[in-house]
């Protein structure tokens, strides 16, 4: 029992420090041995003590503690789930840290117009959509995130919803497939829900083609809106454009893939995985007035022309923020 | 007022001999009959046993015979291995169902009729919304197997009810069971210790608790809840969720071998999957229990998750790692981890 006793003491030396039953120094000398000094009330010698004072807070501890809580739900599910399989443990500790220094430093994302976001309740945000990869629309839903705090959830097409590993991703960040009863259901618990009207058409659309909007669907986030009596945010993206320019789509061979399109840009396919790498072009990320749709009430919800025009006015706002910006913008890269 | 005279189908399965237990206790409820070919497997005392085949129409003579106000029909089966065959169990599904509502149709004090569905109706699809209401259908006609069943079976009962407007028609939609002693697929395929996963796909799933959903049966026998209810515990969990819990490994498979490797443990019998399920293994499947807690008045008691963890407690399956195991592994890697933090920084500061 007593050899029991000294081992359980040593660890525990080794690993708190103030061995004060002992009356030693809890900290380990350069040659890996405990050190036989005398420790004060801390549980460190006189020596130890300034180092283990600035090392025991220190945001290493914090951060290893953090990971390995991290770690340790993972490897026991125990983590909640919302019913559209959104994942805010991963989210937050993984994939967006992930995505930030592509957001910092890569494209050095400016946002205008961040107080338009409504910090509480419900709103729609609508965006325009290029890149040909949806990048644009992980950065937004990252730049909302960490300016309010609250997360967008995205709207998308349901290409990604088939695919092994991207369509799991897209459900545990937080996204969903562009219906009506999704965007609905989304509103109406009073979230932040993110959407790109032009689809393919804008993410898909070749080069010379940049920053004209497309067509914007059939107007289905607007009822969607009024429904909900959520206000509609318009969101000028500048810069996702440049990333990946699409100099020609290769339909057949999207046909034969199943893919919405197949991308030639000056990279891809000539320099194979390379060719993946975005431009790194300067954005800008301009927040608009939110367009109330408060007082507005299902009846116009159920008006077609009013639903068109209703659509017509945020195509129009997006694509007049788009050229203030455009105007406004130095360079594709500084 | 006359007793409640209660008639269940499937009388032998799990739910139904339950149901039949928790009616027993209820003195409002006078004479129940419970059909089957095998005789129940739960002890029942004043439940009366038919031993009938539901496919036969001597079940209308069964009907008239007893005199039963109340039908729960609890007798669709979700497997083939259990029935012997597909097209047994098809035979079983709906040909049963048929013959069933088609005596019901004649039977003239009937006044309710309980259907045990299943949210397997609305599929599993990547195209399917995140939340499936009750008004809501499959997004594509389901072709094969348990889904296609089902949906048939329900169709009918709709079918019925329109013919029969005097009859309450309570359609309840079912997701997975699980629970310390009901024996499904699902819960055969989470006792596995290696649990073989599509490679890539994590699905949602929603589960419901043996005795929540017996209570939802008897509350849909005992009260009036004309209509279709989705019944599931609150909240959702991803598959490999599910096996962490258990303290099990995924077996992650290519998606082209799925189906293989599938079928290849389905000849083994261990697990009784049906190709169909494969699409719920891809893409899983959330239902709306709004209506179930406004409307029929009934929240469940076990989430998801606490469903689950009272399966795993009783069932005391074999796991690679436990919980216990995991928070020692988390205190003793961050007590060696911080130690040699502190030492390094000790050497750098004896070093100067």
């Amino acid at each position: 029992m007593g050899d029991a006793e000294v081992i359980r003491m040593e660890r525990h030396r080794a690993e708190r420090g103030p061995a004060s039953a002992a009356g030693r120094c809890g900290a380990r000398t350069t040659e890996g041995r405990l050190c036989r000094n005398r420790a004060r009330p801390s549980g460190y010698c006189a020596r130890h003590e300034e180092v283990t004072a600035s090392a025991e807070p220190s945001a290493f501890e914090a951060d290893l503690e953090r990971v390995l809580a991290f770690l340790r739900r993972r490897l026991t599910g125990d983590y909640p789930i919302d019913d559209f399989g959104f994942d805010r443990d991963l989210t937050e500790n993984v994939l967006m840290p992930m995505l930030r220094p592509l957001y910092e430093r890569w494209w050095r994302i400016e946002q205008r117009g961040v107080e338009n976001i409504p910090t509480a309740g419900p709103a729609l945000l609508v965006a325009n959509h290029s890149g040909t990869l949806p990048l644009d629309a992980l950065m937004m839903r990252l730049g909302v995130f960490d300016a309010t705090g609250r997360h967008c959830r995205l709207l998308a097409a349901d290409f990604p919803f088939r695919l092994p590993f991207v369509g799991q991703l897209a459900r545990k960040s937080g996204n969903t497939l562009a219906c009506n009863e999704d965007a609905t259901r989304l509103l109406k618990g009073g979230e932040l829900v993110g959407v790109f009207p032009e689809g393919y058409k804008g993410v898909g659309k070749l080069f010379r083609d940049r920053y004209k909007l497309q067509r914007f669907g059939r107007g289905g986030f607007v009822e969607v809106a009024l429904k909900t009596g959520a206000p509609i945010v318009p969101v000028a993206i500048v810069g996702a454009e440049e990333i990946y320019p699409l100099l020609h789509n290769v339909k057949p061979l999207a046909r034969l893939l199943g893919f919405p399109y197949f991308p030639v840009t000056p990279t891809f396919p000539l320099l194979g995985p390379l060719g993946l790498i975005p431009l790194p072009s300067k954005w800008t990320m301009v927040f608009g007035e939110p367009i109330e749709t408060e007082g507005l009430t299902a009846a116009a919800a159920s008006d077609p022309m009013f639903v068109f025009n209703l659509t017509d006015q945020v195509r129009e706002s997006i694509q007049q923020s788009l050229y203030r910006t455009l105007m406004s913008r130095r360079g594709v890269f500084a | 007022m006359a007793k409640q005279r209660v008639l269940i189908t499937g009388i032998s399965r799990h739910l139904g001999g339950r149901l039949a237990q928790r009616l027993e206790q209820d003195p409002d409820v006078g004479d129940i009959y419970g059909v089957d070919f095998d005789p129940p497997s739960h002890e029942l005392n004043r439940t009366e046993f038919v031993r009938a085949d539901i496919r036969n129409p001597l079940i209308v003579k069964v009907l008239q015979a007893t005199e039963v106000d109340t039908v729960v029909h609890a007798a669709v089966i979700a497997t083939p291995g259990g029935a012997g065959g597909r097209a047994q169990m098809k035979e079983i599904n709906v040909i049963g169902t048929m013959q069933l509502l088609a005596a019901c149709q004649k039977a003239e004090k009937l006044r309710k009729v309980v259907m045990k569905s299943t949210t397997t109706v609305y599929g599993s699809e990547p195209t399917d919304p995140a939340v499936f209401t009750e008004d809501m259908g499959p997004q594509s006609q389901p072709k094969t197997g348990y889904a296609k069943d089902a949906w048939e079976v329900e169709n009918y009962a709709r079918s019925f009810g329109r013919r029969r407007p005097d009859v309450a028609l309570t359609l309840l939609r079912f997701a997975n069971f699980i629970g310390p002693r009901i024996q499904t697929p699902l819960t055969r395929y989470l006792s596995l210790p290696i649990v073989p996963t599509a490679f890539g796909y994590d699905p949602r799933m929603q589960l419901i608790h043996e005795d929540d959903a017996v209570e939802v049966l008897y509350r849909a026998v005992r009260e009036d809840h004309p209509g279709t209810f989705n019944a599931a515990g609150d909240g959702v969990v991803y598959l490999s969720q599910l096996i962490r819990m258990g303290g099990k490994v995924p077996a992650p498979i290519m998606t082209p071998f799925f189906g293989v490797t599938s079928s290849l443990v389905r000849r083994t019998g261990l697990v009784d999957f049906s190709p169909e399920q494969i699409g719920f293994l891809l893409y899983g499947r959330v239902g709306d229990t709004e209506r179930l807690k406004t409307q029929f008045g009934y929240t469940p008691k076990f989430t998801t998750k606490e469903a689950v963890r009272d399966f795993l407690a009783t069932r005391k399956l074999p796991k690679v790692f436990s919980e216990l195991q995991a928070e020692q592994w988390e205190r003793e890697l961050y007590a060696f981890l911080a130690r040699r933090r502190r030492q390094s920084r000790v050497q750098a500061l004896e070093g100067n």
